[in-house]
């Protein structure tokens, strides 16, 4: 690889998180794509972190347990008029 | 004042992807449920200054971001790390051998981090100092923008980045090293 690609994957690589977080004006997103159109090396590092964010966020799910829920619906009628009460029903 | 009905409609869906952040903020499931409740009766008491049409998970974070700071945060007993160490770019995918080891037939990198549990990931997470665990959290996890983020937690949008930016690489080195303890992942020939 000759100085000038390195400079160029380099540029893209510093660009990485604002460009997977959409936050480049359209200008330099145009510059990113068309550097991971003819650099591989890159396409493949950019493909990873795209991918390792997709596996945090589905792996940092958690359910609410029922108690909980049902304790958090019950407060908040006891906040409410009466005739609010009536109506509420903890949805699903 | 917004109806009951109306905030059940609206607000109580969003409660798992909530509890989820209030579990990674105070890293305690009883501190998470109150932080969760106490969310929820401010939210409801406060939903008629709620605006139709914007974003109600937003809303609903900021309170929930807003109300883990003034109270979760001072609960603290001992001052908290508030810095990582740097950490460079792509690391976890240089470790992981990169374009070398798809090469060279071995596992693609997608499949190791396939193999991290969700606990690993969850401790990953909330190994982070604060400051970068909320930013890395709201971003990567709940989806905002750097925009969004900045509001919620009150600083400016280049301290944001700043903060996910490093809370990213360094979450990466913690999830690296997660991974060579089980042997998911070996160090680089």
């Amino acid at each position: 690889m000759d100085g000038s690609a390195q400079h160029k994957c380099a540029i893209a690589v510093e660009r990485l998180y604002r460009f997977l977080d959409h936050d480049l004006d359209e200008a330099d997103m145009a510059d990113v794509k068309r550097h991971l159109d003819e650099c591989l090396r890159c396409l493949e590092a950019f493909d990873f972190e795209l991918s390792l964010r997709v596996v945090i966020a589905s792996k940092c799910r958690d359910q609410v347990p029922e108690m909980v829920r049902v304790r958090i619906w019950k407060a908040i009628q006891s906040e409410a008029g009466p005739e609010e009460r009536s109506e509420g029903m903890l949805p699903s | 004042m917004a109806s009951q009905a109306t905030f059940a409609a609206q607000a109580m869906e969003h409660m798992g992807s909530l509890y989820g952040a209030a579990l990674r903020m105070t890293r305690n499931p009883a501190d998470a449920e109150d932080l969760l409740q106490e969310t929820y009766l401010k939210a409801y008491r406060s939903f008629a200054t709620f605006q139709e049409g914007t974003n109600l998970k937003a809303w609903l974070y900021r309170i929930l971001t807003n109300t883990f700071i003034n109270s979760y945060r001072a609960k603290k007993r001992r001052p908290e790390q508030t810095d990582v160490d740097d950490v460079e770019d792509l690391y976890l995918y240089h470790r992981l051998g990169g374009m070398e080891a798809a090469a060279a037939g071995r596992s693609a990198e997608d499949e190791v981090l396939e193999r991290f549990t969700d606990d690993e990931v969850k401790q990953a997470v909330e190994a982070l100092p604060e400051q970068f665990r909320m930013a890395v959290l709201l971003a990567d996890v709940e989806g905002f923008s750097y925009k969004e983020i900045a509001e919620m937690t009150d600083v400016p949008i280049g301290t944001v980045m700043s903060r996910l930016h490093r809370g990213r690489r360094a979450l990466q080195k913690t999830l690296f090293d997660f991974g060579m303890e089980r042997g998911l992942v070996g160090e680089r020939e």
